[in-house]
């Protein structure tokens, strides 16, 4: 839950949000992405490290260079809260359905 | 999910009382306080939430009304918070009895590619505060990633 909000935060930002979409490509360094985006390369590093922080995007080295990709831990944990959502929903209607039920029995 | 409750009784409950259990505090789309979850009780009725103020706002219809076995509704929300009824996602309920006082309820949310097919407008819900924004913004996510919606 806790990675879901923070990557649900990370995507709040639309530069971000363009960042991980780039990503959902493939593999790319700051230099790539920063190419044809209004925003310098310090800042792409800076949005890199909160998508990281969110397990949105993971890095390696290669060579001389680091490259960034899409880390799946992030999307799954993302998966598992919009699950969480009707868990939570159905999880209060077989409570109130219990109590309806059980209702139904006393009054007969 | 197996409910301890006859099929007649959990369908009323979802159906009739949703007001009871939908958590409203989280998941409406109203500026102010909702204060019930309402489904009009037969085909292409609306699904939709009353405000305090008695304002509503439409959250989807109905497109099957199977009394005690089937419900199927469209949620039909877009990233503008206005009711789009070109939107239709859909959300499968189905009531099978399990014995005479046990019912196994489930719930499919399908059709999300639909929100998908709409991401640049989607996409701008990101922007919009509350956990209703988050969520509706995590359907288009999810549907973009998902290959097989």
């Amino acid at each position: 839950m806790a990675y879901a909000e923070r990557a649900l935060d990370a995507l709040g930002d639309p530069t971000r949000r363009q960042i991980f979409k780039r990503l959902r490509g493939g593999a790319r360094s700051v230099g790539q992405l920063a190419h044809g985006m209004d925003v310098s390369r310090p800042a792409v590093s800076q949005h890199l490290r909160v998508l990281k922080d969110a397990r949105l995007v993971t890095d390696r080295a290669e060579g001389t260079r680091r490259l960034y990709a899409v880390d799946t831990r992030g999307v799954e944990a993302l998966r598992n809260w919009l699950d969480g959502f009707w868990d939570e929903a159905l999880s209060a209607f077989k409570s109130a359905a219990e109590q309806e039920a059980a209702n139904e029995r006393k009054s007969t | 999910m197996s409910v301890q409750a006859p099929p007649a009784t959990a369908w009323r409950v979802f159906t009739e009382k949703m007001s009871s259990w939908w958590p409203l505090g989280h998941y409406k789309i109203g500026k102010g306080k909702a204060v019930e979850a309402i489904i009009e009780p037969h085909v292409g009725g609306r699904w939709y939430e009353r405000g305090e103020d008695g304002s509503t706002c439409d959250w989807g219809r109905v497109l099957v009304w199977e009394p005690d076995v089937r419900l199927v509704l469209t949620w039909d929300i877009n990233a503008d918070w206005q009711y789009d009824p070109k939107l239709n996602t859909e959300i499968e309920v189905r009531f099978i009895a399990d014995g005479k006082e046990r019912t196994r309820v489930e719930l499919e949310h399908r059709h999300l590619d639909r929100f998908g097919a709409r991401r640049e407008q989607m996409r701008r819900v990101f922007d919009q505060e509350g956990d209703w924004g988050k969520l509706l913004g995590m359907f288009a996510r999810v549907a973009e990633q998902d290959p097989s919606s």
